[in-house]
């Protein structure tokens, strides 16, 4: 009875509307890690010839790294308005606008981690008569896979927190359970979506360390230097790849 | 394409720029908003994170609250303010909310920009002769400076995106101009505000830049 009371009561924790509605909350999470899922993949997918491009060419880096940047500063509310005209209310309207705020992170992170490969290992690779391609893919990739890691965790997470903004075209999985809450003053529903949310970056950024230790056993041998923790990479120099200025973004 | 010949309508119709709802009444609000926020954030962190990086503790609270605010969506924050009893004092949840987010990029730069300041040229300060406070103000500040401009660059574009999306909890600021083109279904005004929004987020941060090169301590030295 008292558990009944507390939906009457507008209570801000609410045991009551979890179990009554459940169904619309799995479908929120499920809406956001859709989007969170896709615009990063989408992200990487695009970043990295972008990366691999301005590597290869300096005249290419400064207007990539320039013009991601420009988009970054573009506030969510009015990225995802901007890109209206184009998509319509749609949840790809969405997706763009989180993907094209992903760029500028993704692509940093993958040309510092690439530029952090020391050139030793390139030049051996080079004399036992590696390609290019398998040079990239054997040597290089894995070399600078802890740097590119640690920008997808930084987008992830950022991307996570962003989509709720989606609430205003109605593609903004948990967000568009915040947005109601707020106009109908439900304030269980509120704090549950925003903690879910919060829980949901919470663990995409430690599934992702996860995957990073999984994919990069070697980084855990050192762990002993300097107890900073076990990420310190072990190739061949002591110097740590240059964290690229990392711009905030969390509107 | 009509959207985008609409939105110019818009913003050419001088009707739209008049008024409670005009935008200069909008821009006002906004720059109002974001000036106090700002201001309020840098009284609270610059001077914590120039302290800790001059003493050099706290590393971990001032990278891990930046980590914290990345995972926090300001969205929930604001309307979560809006819903407690500070909601019934107008600006007051706004700016709190806008503060909040103007902390982290403020203290995580700063802080950062005070212990990369090389340590062989601290000793030497001090093998000088120096005090605590010159090796402070003459010798970490401005090898900082870079830094700590960074961190403002970065807090006044994030308080200008996130004033933005107060609109959505209700308040004012340029915002209001697209939540209300939705609510009227009006995608020509929805463009137009974006577009103020987004130049005005631009125009800040280039002034930032610019203010930032023009009052480098290193500036036309070697």
């Amino acid at each position: 009875m008292s558990e009944q009371n507390c939906l009457v009561a507008n209570d801000w924790v609410c045991g009551e509307y979890l179990r009554t509605r459940g169904q619309e909350l799995t479908d929120a999470t499920v809406q956001h890690l859709g989007i969170t899922v896709a615009s990063v993949v989408i992200g990487v997918l695009i970043s990295f010839p972008l990366a691999l491009l301005a590597r290869r060419r300096k005249a290419f880096a400064g207007p990539v790294l320039g013009l991601t940047t420009v988009f970054y500063s573009v506030p969510s509310l009015a990225m995802f308005s901007l890109l209206l005209p184009l998509f319509g209310l749609s949840a790809s309207l969405v997706i763009t606008g989180l993907v094209l705020y992903s760029l500028t992170i993704l692509v940093r992170n993958i040309l510092a981690g690439l530029q952090a490969v020391p050139e030793e290992a390139r030049e051996a690779a080079r004399g036992m008569g590696y390609g290019p391609l398998r040079l990239l893919w054997e040597v290089e990739l894995p070399l600078a896979l802890p740097a590119m890691l640690a920008g997808v965790r930084i987008a992830t997470v950022s991307t996570v927190a962003l989509t709720t903004v989606g609430a205003i075209v109605d593609y903004g999985g948990l967000g568009t359970l915040i947005l109601d809450g707020l106009h109908s003053d439900f304030k269980a529903q509120v704090l549950t979506a925003s903690v879910l949310c919060v829980l949901l970056a919470v663990l995409a950024d430690l599934l992702l360390l996860g995957v990073q230790r999984w994919l990069t056993p070697w980084t855990r041998a050192t762990a002993v230097r300097g107890g900073r923790g076990p990420h310190r990479r072990r190739a061949a120099t002591a110097v740590e790849p240059e964290m690229p200025e990392m711009p905030e973004k969390v509107a | 394409m009509n959207a985008i010949s609409g939105a110019y309508d818009w913003l050419t119709t001088g009707a739209n720029w008049q008024g409670e709802k005009g935008v200069w009444h909008r821009l006002s609000e906004h720059l109002y908003f974001s000036g106090v926020a700002l201001a309020v954030a840098c009284l609270i962190a610059l001077p914590l994170a120039l302290w800790l990086g001059h003493i050099g503790r706290g590393g971990a609270l001032a990278v891990n609250i930046s980590n914290v605010g990345r995972a926090v969506p300001t969205l929930a924050v604001l309307v979560l303010l809006t819903l407690t009893p500070l909601g019934r004092h107008g600006d007051l949840p706004t700016l709190i909310a806008l503060v909040l987010f103007a902390i982290p990029p403020l203290l995580t730069n700063t802080y950062v920009g005070m212990r990369e300041v090389d340590r062989s040229v601290v000793e030497a300060a001090r093998g000088m002769g120096m005090s605590g406070r010159q090796v402070f103000a003459r010798v970490e500040l401005p090898l900082a400076y870079p830094l700590v401009m960074t961190g403002l660059r970065s807090a006044a574009v994030q308080v200008i995106a996130t004033a933005t999306l107060a609109a959505m909890a209700g308040e004012g600021g340029l915002g209001r101009i697209i939540t209300a083109g939705f609510s009227l279904q009006n995608t020509p005004q929805v463009v137009a505000g974006a577009v103020l929004v987004a130049a005005l987020a631009l125009v800040v941060e280039g002034v930032f830049v610019a203010v930032g090169r023009f009052l480098d301590p290193a500036r036309g030295r070697a």
